[in-house]
């Protein structure tokens, strides 16, 4: 993974004095809550419902074992010894104290970590696909780009003070998992006829309150030139973008008020200025980046593994595992392995230090000390041998990471919701725990097969509700809580919106609903039908009648 | 509206005394207060009107001395201030709403403004740099750019790398502690106005991982094999 040079090593050191002075003039009053705040949030630090919440970037999903060392110290010495994985890729602690968090940040540093532009109105983490690198589909590794859009995007002065956040994903794969549809910017790596690296590139999508999937304004767009586009349509935005209501000021909203075609002509005729700058991608640069990214570390192998198979035939436990947490690898002999940290009874994303320390170890002694997060909100070891992988399933099974769940039901994702945070209209994490026990019995789980279930516990779509098979969105009506339920939306390169079902129902209805429209699938769909596939092809309609059927007098 | 008229301002890295003053527009006659989503509106949408003719006719601007003056008000009384302009007394202010264009299409070169000001009608408002960073490039303002309003320290790095060259602190705040922060960062990453190299072309960056990332990949083959 990336190593920071003396120059990335200062701005961070430089932005930790900076915020301690910052923080300082906080506490002595020198600073209102009003010139505090954007601050802060740039800062990744949220005044929440019982304490401030901090979000840590861990950019593109990926870290190392010191990194993750480093995250379960500071959640026991400053925190209550658990943190949360959440669908931007990031870690978040619940509980820090506002006077700890300059020492928190220095903390991070150390490590090469930060919690820059987490939160606030500029140009947020980026985030990609959890395979990044390891993928078979992949067809350009997006990381080294990534690293450079993020340093670009690092105090970028101009776009210090946008209308609202921003959002930037990239995909490299043929199937998209990092959901660039419903991102302000979405850029996909291919090759283009020469067989050079080029970007194919999105805007104006995003999930929240108003949810709208992105608009192609570029098809091929080389490589060299993506800080200078996204320069165009930042600034496109920056300028006209509306700041009279927070609720329609996020770029979805200028490109569908100008139209698709509008947005993307004043996007290029700005780029005109500002293609082949100073700011164009010198190719010494790539190649250093991507020098941390070279895959030369990987052992000869075969592409079987006798013990790997015997394991799989003599144990069904093992087996169930392996068909749903393991995942093919581009290089023979490995595979990619995902800890799930949907366990039922734990809130979705949470892990404790003890469970960080165990799987820092394990990444050490199985997968090139490196671990990602997925936006699904679990962790993968992307680099693990055939023959390693029956003793990874055993020692995650002894931490509680090896719930068989991956891509199932009951693979939630999950915003942290009504229980902590202040945004939120509804809680969300005991919906979950709700679903999960509703569907304890693995075998049916497996029938019912890949599924997604989001849960956002307010419109600000942190659970990204509106891209699940079955999305639930908490609202709040006269002072009490209540879940709207959708189906039908999808993320991946067909990405869809999900259709609201009807009126919304008391939390203690929602796994029952759940239920039936599991059982509405199950009548209806064919061989090999997924429960997104019924959807698409029955509509809406069965699944609603059967939800709101009254009873039988 | 509160009137903000500092005496001392920022230019160059140092504290000087202010030789212009600062000419607001005439009240509107009515003040509305707009509001959506149950919030006081506080930003307008860029291009929408700045004033009525009537709050244009009615500023006063002073007889003598270096004036900036509001955007509306300059194309309106552009002919009337012609003497004053070509002794240079004359400046012009923005605000984050207003086109850039309707300035600078209302002079044949830009360059004979010796004062361009844009207004941040609050600290978040970040309009303002973007507005700052195409007078110094596409138009190619050379002169004095100064940042007026609601500005404080914590975004005098932003506004200097964007090409602001003199910053109004707001009056309530200690101008001399703002200094400080135009200094907040040493290297940063991406070219801008101040500087429009990026870091890798400021610097050669070597990799120097080389030897980290054996390290960790021979201790990876020790513990497995």
């Amino acid at each position: 993974m990336y190593i920071y040079d003396d120059i990335d090593q200062r701005n961070i050191d430089e932005r930790v004095a900076q915020y301690r002075n910052q923080t300082r003039r906080y506490l002595a009053g020198e600073l209102t809550d009003d010139e505090f705040r954007p601050l802060r949030l740039q800062n990744g630090l949220y005044i929440q419902r019982h304490a401030p919440m901090m979000r840590i970037a861990v950019p593109y999903g990926l870290m190392n074992a010191r990194q993750l060392r480093k995250l379960a110290d500071i959640t026991r010495r400053y925190d209550k010894g658990y943190g949360h994985f959440s669908t931007r890729q990031n870690f978040q602690l619940n509980w820090p104290k506002l006077e700890d968090t300059p020492d928190i940040l220095a903390e991070l540093a150390t490590v090469q970590m930060h919690a820059i532009q987490t939160s606030g109105s500029c140009v947020r983490a980026i985030t990609t696909d959890q395979f990044a690198g390891v993928a078979p589909d992949e067809i350009v590794d997006p990381r080294p780009f990534i690293e450079i859009l993020r340093q670009w995007s690092s105090f970028h002065p101009e776009f210090a003070g946008l209308p609202r956040k921003f959002k930037i994903a990239v995909n490299g794969a043929r199937n998209d998992r990092a959901l660039v549809l419903a991102h302000d910017i979405g850029l996909e790596l291919y090759k283009d006829a020469t067989g050079e690296m080029a970007v194919r590139v999105f805007a104006g999508g995003g999930l929240g309150r108003t949810p709208i999937l992105g608009i192609k304004i570029r098809e091929h767009l080389e490589w060299q030139h993506a800080l200078t586009y996204c320069a165009a349509i930042l600034r496109v935005y920056n300028l006209h973008g509306r700041r009279d209501n927070a609720f329609k000021a996020r770029i979805k909203i200028l490109a569908k008020a100008l139209g698709a075609e509008e947005f993307a002509r004043q996007v290029e005729a700005e780029w005109a200025y500002l293609k082949d700058g100073p700011n164009t991608i010198m190719q010494a640069e790539y190649d250093r980046v991507a020098s941390f990214f070279k895959p030369d570390r990987y052992a000869k192998l075969p592409e079987h593994d006798a013990s790997f198979d015997a394991a799989v035939a003599a144990n069904p436990a093992f087996a169930a595992w392996a068909k749903r947490n393991v995942h093919a690898h581009k290089i023979p002999g490995y595979r990619a392995v995902t800890l799930s940290l949907k366990k039922t009874g734990s809130p979705p994303g949470d892990i404790t230090h003890q469970q960080m320390d165990a799987v820092a170890e394990l990444i050490e002694r199985y997968s090139f000390g490196e671990l990602r997060v997925s936006h699904e909100q679990n962790l993968i070891l992307a680099d693990v041998r055939l023959s390693d992988l029956h003793a990874v399933w055993e020692q995650t099974r002894a931490i509680g990471l090896a719930t068989p769940n991956i891509g199932l039901l009951t693979d939630i994702i999950c915003c942290p919701g009504g229980d902590f945070c202040s945004l939120a209209n509804a809680k969300s994490i005991p919906i979950a725990q709700a679903i999960q026990e509703k569907f304890d019995d693995l075998d049916y789980l497996h029938d019912i097969g890949d599924f997604e279930l989001n849960i956002s516990g307010c419109m600000n779509s942190c659970g990204h509700q509106h891209v699940g098979h079955i999305g639930v969105l908490g609202v709040d009506k006269d002072n009490s809580e209540w879940y709207q339920i959708t189906i039908g939306g999808k993320q991946g390169s067909d990405a869809s919106l999900g259709t609201v079902i009807g009126p919304s129902f008391a939390a203690s209805e929602v796994p029952g609903v759940i239920e039936k429209l599991i059982a509405v699938y199950i009548t209806h769909r064919t061989d090999e039908e997924r429960f997104i596939d019924t959807v698409r092809r029955i509509g809406v309609a069965p699944f609603k009648a059967h939800v709101y059927a009254k009873e039988a007098a | 509206m509160s009137r903000i008229v500092p005496s001392r301002i920022i230019k160059n890295n140092a504290i000087i005394d202010d030789e212009w003053t600062l000419v607001h527009l005439a009240p509107p006659a009515e003040e509305v207060v707009r509001k959506q989503a149950g919030k006081v509106v506080i930003f307008r949408i860029t291009g929408e009107p700045a004033a009525t003719p009537e709050q244009i006719a009615e500023t006063v601007i002073p007889d003598t001395g270096k004036i900036i003056i509001p955007l509306t008000v300059w194309l309106a009384r552009k002919d009337a201030l012609s003497a004053r302009f070509a002794l240079g007394e004359i400046g012009v202010w923005l605000d984050s709403f207003e086109p850039l264009e309707e300035l600078t299409g209302s002079l044949a070169d830009i360059n004979s403004l010796p004062l361009i000001a844009i207004n941040f009608p609050r600290f978040v408002d970040g309009r303002g740099f973007s507005m700052a960073a195409l007078l110094r490039t596409r138009y190619g303002y050379k002169n004095e750019l100064r940042s007026i309003g609601d500005v404080l320290r914590d975004q005098l790095f932003y506004m200097k790398r964007c090409g602001f060259d003199a910053y109004a602190i707001r009056a309530d705040k200690p101008a001399e502690e703002a200094l400080a922060s135009l200094r907040d960062f040493s290297e940063p990453y991406q070219g801008a106005v101040d500087n429009p190299l990026p870091v890798w072309r400021r610097h050669a960056r070597v990799a120097h991982h080389a030897l980290a990332g054996s390290r960790i990949a021979m201790r990876h083959e020790d513990e497995v094999d």
